[in-house]
């Protein structure tokens, strides 16, 4: 069952040039000397959604900041539309910026307090550079977009509610006509039945306007839900990388199987997993699982298992395949 | 408000033998059938805020029964009265909150008792085991320190030493590793899955007759959700206290409840047996919300979401709080609101178009 093909990296780079993003060996230690994010790929197809999932202090975020250039890495590469994103400075980057946009995970600590809705959304209008003349309109398409009333642009942050606050936080990602939308986190704050609403613009979004979206959330089964390719992270890595399809059917790696029999609804005997995550200052040594891994071997421990395709586009970091088996479903 | 219409009664009583008597004690009209008591009776329960001449009725006329050894979910949105029930059982309100109905724990009703009774009930014979345990537990004192607090103000020891012995006892029980360790951390030393241990020993410690838990995962990811889960399944079943637990997350519900009362609008809508009301529910609240939730596996779609936004504390519609945003409402539910009424079984639900099956 091994698959001996060739590490990732040279099959990507055939398929780059139609990419919109791509994300090669993205390192990022912080000052402490935790490293956060190390050695992360991943592409972003255009009009495709790309779902990057794990548990808090994994990276993901992290891994999403740099995207955006809201920090710099520290290694690996960056390009976005074909443009060298890590060394791109100024006015480049600018305008490089309104074709990617942010939706943060919580709308009342992302809107100014003291703006209305319509000065938050004009405000990014104006960083881009678009004429007082044209900002309304722009405005207003956006807010129709997502479905909100025209009226509401009046409306101060703390005079909506939380699912309103996310689909103005949409329509200010919007307003740049982006290429590219991170969503980080950004259902999580919301109750389910709302969570369910702006999960279904979202994917209306998408249809209409063929944005791509990298969907980053600790929940699995939303991810699932919405992406075409799940990215699975654990400790700074990537550990699984599937379409959502083949990765629910038929998983890979153990912290995958896991987090899959912990979703409601799953169907599945839930795994326990003893401990905690280990802490990014002092990483195991090999797989950085092992030390809650159910099927971990001697062999672990040794090194850091490389991120191999286990049958065309579906890729587990883990030596033991043979013992992964697919968890009963039936 | 009624807790059930009459009519529906005899369906209940019928049902309630005694080897399968209702689980909560009550037949349709919230009478008592003679079943074991309940631990913690919750009859009736309004709570109500005043601040500035504004006034909104959080909770709605709650009935519920928690028995020994049984974990009861509240399950329900943000702003459902599922969190405030929980709080109003311990009167954990100030000056500003206003009660009524009862909270009878072994009898005794704790909504008209003094202060001063209430202070030695909490944390003795009803404990807390709040969302966050960062911030239920003191920065600045040891795990340790706050255990053996627990300990002396309730006087289950004799003296410190015994306390302390018992503390480490307890951190043992919570499946902590190194109890000596843990005992002389400060909170921020460990992990959240650690100190939500720990709180969970203080919790216990007094061997408390009702258990409450407020969201108690919430906080923690999805595998130390599912280590804390377990522990807490495993914690009741030695200790057999009554459990309240409050969620919002249907997973949880239906992993570790027994029963389920389904909240919206300070009320419960639906309640019984948790497989049964999470497989099948009746009302269409409780429907919509679990269909809103995407499920792993099953063809990508539109999610089927419910419509606007759930009514706010204090501008309930009239009728069924539920019925603008319902799609089978028809006009009786614009005017009159729904009671609970018993839908099968052990279960109940409030709402019209439930009525109408039950009695043609």
């Amino acid at each position: 069952m091994t698959v001996v093909e060739p590490e990732r990296g040279a099959a990507e780079a055939v398929a780059a040039n139609a990419a919109l993003l791509v994300a090669n060996d993205l390192v990022k230690t912080f000052g402490n000397g935790v490293r956060a994010v190390d050695g992360v790929s991943l592409t972003v197809h255009p009009g495709e959604t790309v779902g990057l999932v794990g548990e808090s202090g994994c990276g993901k975020s992290t891994t999403a900041k740099m995207i955006l250039r809201l920090l710099a890495a520290d290694g690996g590469s960056l390009s976005f539309g074909g443009v060298d994103l890590l060394h791109v400075r100024g006015r480049a980057l600018r305008k490089l910026r309104a074709r990617m946009q942010l939706v943060p995970q919580n709308p009342q600590t992302s809107f100014n307090p003291r703006l209305s809705i319509r000065s938050s959304i004009e405000f990014n209008l104006r960083a881009h550079g678009v004429q007082r003349g044209a900002r309304g309109a722009r405005l207003l398409e956006a807010l129709d977009r997502v479905g909100m009333p025209a009226a509401y642009a009046q409306r101060f942050p703390h005079e909506l509610s939380g699912g309103q606050l996310q689909r103005a936080a949409i329509a200010r990602a919007l307003v740049t006509n982006p290429e590219l939308i991170v969503c980080d986190e950004a259902v999580s704050a919301l109750d389910k039945s709302i969570q369910a609403q702006v999960l279904n613009l979202l994917v209306e979004l998408q249809r209409d306007l063929g944005v791509a979206y990298l969907f980053i959330s600790h929940d699995l089964s939303v991810v699932e839900h919405l992406s075409d390719r799940v990215i699975v992270m654990y400790l700074g890595r990537v550990v699984e990388e599937a379409t959502a399809e083949q990765l629910w059917r038929d998983p890979r790696h153990p912290y995958t199987e896991a987090l899959l029999s912990a979703a409601p609804n799953s169907g599945r005997t839930r795994i326990m997993l003893a401990g905690d995550p280990p802490s990014p200052t002092d990483p195991p040594s090999g797989c950085t699982f092992r030390t809650r891994c159910p099927v971990a071997l001697e062999a672990c421990a040794e090194e850091r298992p490389p991120l191999l395709s286990v049958g065309g586009k579906h890729f587990a970091a883990c030596i033991n395949q043979e013992r992964v088996t697919p968890a009963a479903v039936a | 408000m009624e807790t059930a219409t009459p009519a529906t009664s005899s369906v209940v009583a019928a049902s309630s033998s005694p080897a399968a008597a209702s689980p909560d004690g009550r037949d349709g009209t919230g009478q008592p059938t003679g079943a074991v008591q309940p631990t913690l009776r919750i009859s009736d329960l309004h709570t109500v805020f005043r601040s500035r001449g504004l006034t909104v009725a959080a909770v709605r006329g709650v009935d519920l029964d928690l028995h020994p050894g049984e974990i009861t979910v509240l399950l329900g949105e943000s702003g459902s009265g599922k969190s405030v029930t929980a709080k109003s059982v311990m009167r954990l309100y100030g000056a500003n909150a206003s009660f009524s109905g009862a909270v009878e724990l072994e009898g005794r009703d704790l909504l008209s008792l003094p202060p001063k009774e209430m202070l030695a009930v909490r944390g003795a014979e009803i404990a807390m085991v709040p969302q966050d345990p960062t911030a239920a537990l003191d920065p600045l004192r040891r795990i340790g320190a706050q255990l053996v607090e627990v300990l002396r103000q309730h006087k289950v020891v004799p003296n410190k030493a015994a306390a302390q012995a018992r503390a480490l006892e307890l951190l043992d029980q919570v499946g902590i590793p190194d109890p000596k360790r843990v005992y002389r951390s400060f909170p921020h030393e460990l992990s959240g899955g650690m100190r939500q241990r720990a709180v969970i020993a203080i919790a216990v410690s007094c061997d408390p007759k009702v258990l409450i838990a407020d969201e108690p995962t919430t906080a923690l990811d999805v595998t130390v959700q599912a280590q804390i889960l377990d522990l807490f399944q495993r914690l009741i079943a030695e200790l057999h206290s009554a459990v309240l637990l409050v969620t919002h997350d249907v997973g949880v519900a239906e992993e570790v409840g027994d029963r389920v009362g389904v909240m919206y609008a300070g009320r419960i809508v639906e309640f019984g047996p948790a497989a049964e009301v999470l497989n099948t529910p009746r009302h269409p609240y409780t429907r919509a919300l679990l269909d809103s939730i995407p499920t792993p596996g099953v063809e990508r779609g539109r999610l089927r979401s419910i419509v606007g936004q759930p009514p706010v504390s204090g501008e309930i519609p009239a009728g069924c709080a539920f019925g603008l945003r319902c799609p089978h409402a028809f006009a009786r539910c614009r005017s009159v609101d729904a009671t609970l009424i018993s839908v099968g079984e052990r279960r109940q639900a409030a709402c019209h178009l439930l009525e109408e099956e039950v009695s043609a």
